[in-house]
């Protein structure tokens, strides 16, 4: 396939014990319909396990979703690992119940796009297709 | 007279059911007919199931809680109890629901977030002192660790001195739908199914009073299907865990009247109304004609019908108020034995006291102040009702044969099928809203421009030093109990669950010796294994 076409890859993710999934497989449609490729890891991801991916596929972007509450130890986590893997540039997505007054912790850990409940997918796809270099 | 219906503008329900600007006995004839409805009290128990209903027990009022530490869930225990709410319906943390000690690895930054942290019976212990468990029912919001969260329970209640032969109260432990939606599955399919079939089996003999499984179309409805997917899936789930439990040879006389349900209220009042009116029908039909049940007991079709998350918005949060006791009328017209609205600000945070307050005030207000308990089933007899309670019937009867066709529940949620329909529609749903189709006030309708942002997101304070506190006391336990009794309780547990025994006997000597959840889910994970998710779309 050319350079050219080669779609955007995408990684959703659920890390921790949450099992609230219903944000994250409707966005992975809304992705795939906005022709993306998208990997779907379904729940409880461990963050070594999410950061193994984002490198073994190749991933552009990753999306995590956390509704419990628990983003900022598990973004930590993640951030770490992802550094592990020599992957810290993947574009980082999370959505779910995120507090605003949490985001700027988030973005110090490498987050580049939150997207809390309430959300369009439309503003995720924009997103994207602006922050990833074609 | 027929061009004139024309020109109104078209009604679908969400479950595809259309709706004539006017209905006249025309209509109902051809949908069926009145010759089903019955009396309350009695097969087909469409109007209800008690011949008296609210004229005699008002419903059950059961707000969701739990947060923290066992000593705190006591609190706002005492709290609700004191405002006047009748029961109590527990949330447990995930690494409890998930069946992990607080000290897990995987538990970390999740104890006590979103519900109690349980590790052994000393925290049942704690949460529940002093409450009399048999005027203060208890639901146990617990599913894939419900062998181990009811144990204890039932330890607990034998250790105070109630007998279980008399006590009352109810557990989730509805395995099928955490595949569909919820996810704090922790075996695989069936083997859950098994542990969900030795709870059922354990109390039909031993605590015949209590509710083992109350199975949910609730979460499957907030995952994205519409009212009709939402009772039939119930229905195919509960007689999935009736088909097993009649496999052990107990008839469904001795053990159906312990299953009850758990379904949603949002969305087009009439609908729901008619999906409760329907499902009670079609369900008390199956039970006697599917299964040849003879107690009237086991075709009735006991619920909470409530909650409502997935109607309420963070937009205008405020409005949520309004939506609950809009959706609490829905539930009371369909005769529900228990009730519990999600709170206003549900939508963005673990309700406040406040909230949770005006949620049991918007229920006490509907029981108390406008009538709405003044006569059984009110809606009775209206020909759009009665035509769209048969319409429904027909329609959860379509989905309950697309199931069997696709080879039946159990398999769909082994393969993804139902996880894979419910979210495109999920998605299908969340584009309308998008365009406007489907209306939301706040959201797509009426939105304030100059309304400032949404209010934030807040979270029960997550502190550090009370997940280190619970773990400090599970040292403690391990530290001081009985090690060899726990050891020969988690043995014969192992071999209770590898040799096909039921496993509640030896659970529940496990959880009496002070085993932990993730000691006892531990055993049942090495025998069983773990579940993995088909992941399709």
């Amino acid at each position: 396939m050319a350079e050219t076409t080669r779609k955007i890859r995408v990684l959703i993710a659920k890390p921790g014990l949450d099992g609230h999934d219903v944000g994250a497989k409707v966005l992975c449609r809304a992705l795939m319909d906005a022709g993306m490729e998208v990997i779907y890891g379904g729940l409880r991801q461990s963050p070594a396990i999410i950061a193994r991916t984002v490198r073994d596929e190749a991933v552009d972007v990753l999306g995590l979703s956390i509704l419990s509450g628990a983003h900022l130890p598990l973004c930590r986590k993640v951030a770490e690992a992802l550094k592990a893997v020599g992957r810290s540039d993947v574009l980082w997505l999370v959505g779910g119940n995120i507090p605003r007054r949490d985001h700027a912790a988030l973005r110090a850990l490498g987050v580049r796009g939150i997207f809390p409940t309430g959300s369009s997918f439309d503003e995720v796809v924009a997103f994207v297709r602006a922050e990833v270099r074609p | 007279m027929s061009d004139k219906r024309s020109e109104a503008t078209p009604v679908v329900w969400e479950s595809g059911l259309e709706v004539e600007p006017v209905f006249g006995p025309e209509e109902l004839e051809r949908s069926g007919g009145s010759g089903r409805i019955g009396r309350p009290g009695e097969y087909p128990f469409t109007r209800g199931i008690h011949p008296l209903m609210y004229r005699k027990q008002p419903w059950t009022m059961r707000q969701y809680s739990g947060f923290g530490t066992a000593a705190e869930t006591h609190q706002r225990f005492l709290y609700l109890i004191a405002n006047g709410q009748t029961g109590l319906n527990v949330a447990f943390d995930l690494p409890t629901q998930c069946g992990l000690d607080s000290d897990d690895p995987m538990a970390e930054g999740e104890v006590g977030r979103v519900g109690m942290a349980v590790d052994t019976l000393a925290d049942i212990e704690e949460a529940f002192a002093g409450i009399d468990l048999n005027r203060i029912t208890v639901s146990l919001t617990i599913n894939g660790s419900a062998v181990a969260i009811m144990a204890m329970y039932f330890a607990m209640a034998r250790k105070r001195g109630f007998d279980l032969a008399t006590l009352r109260g109810t557990a989730q432990n509805d395995i099928l739908k955490e595949f569909i939606g919820r996810g704090t599955w922790i075996f695989p399919v069936e083997p859950s199914i098994r542990l969900v079939g030795d709870t059922i089996e354990f109390c039909a003999r031993h605590v015949p009073k209590y509710s083992p499984v109350s199975v949910c179309g609730y979460h499957i409805r907030e995952s994205g299907a519409d009212p009709a997917q939402e009772m039939a899936y119930g229905l195919a789930i509960a007689c999935a865990y009736i088909d097993h439990v009649r496999a052990r040879g107990l008839s469904v006389d001795a053990f159906a009247g312990g299953l009850s349900f758990n379904f949603d209220i949002h969305g087009n009042l009439w609908e729901q109304v008619a999906k409760f009116r329907a499902g009670r029908r079609l369900y008390a039909t199956l039970l006697k004609e599917r299964y040849g049940a003879t107690n009237p007991n086991a075709m009735r079709l006991r619920m909470i019908a409530g909650g409502g998350g997935g109607g309420l918005t963070i937009q205008q949060p405020e409005n949520n108020i309004v939506r609950g006791a809009y959706y609490a009328l829905a539930s009371a017209l369909s005769g529900t034995q228990t009730m519990a609205l999600c709170s206003f600000d549900e939508a963005y945070t673990i309700p406040s006291e406040r909230a949770a307050r005006l949620s049991l005030r918007t229920m006490q207000i509907l029981m108390h102040e406008v009538g709405v308990t003044d006569t059984v089933d009110p809606l009775a007899g209206s020909y759009f009702v009665e035509t769209m309670t048969n319409r429904m019937e027909a329609k959860i009867r379509e989905h309950l044969e697309r199931l069997e066709a696709q080879g039946g529940i159990v398999k769909a949620v082994a393969e993804g099928w139902v996880q894979a329909e419910v979210n495109r529609q999920a998605y299908e749903r969340e584009r309308k809203i998008r365009s406007g189709e489907v209306k939301k006030v706040g959201v797509n309708l009426f939105v304030e421009e100059d309304g400032g942002e949404p209010p934030d997101v807040e979270f029960h304070p997550y502190r550090e030093e009370e997940a280190r506190a619970q773990i400090a006391r599970l040292d403690r336990i391990r530290a001081t109990r009985d090690a060899t009794r726990v050891r020969a309780a988690l043995e014969a547990l192992r071999a209770a669950a590898s040799g096909g025994a039921n496993v509640m006997p030896a659970a529940l000597d496990a959880a009496e010796a002070y085993a932990s959840v993730g000691e006892i889910c531990g055993v049942l994970r090495e025998v069983f294994g773990t579940y993995r998710e088909p992941i399709c779309f």
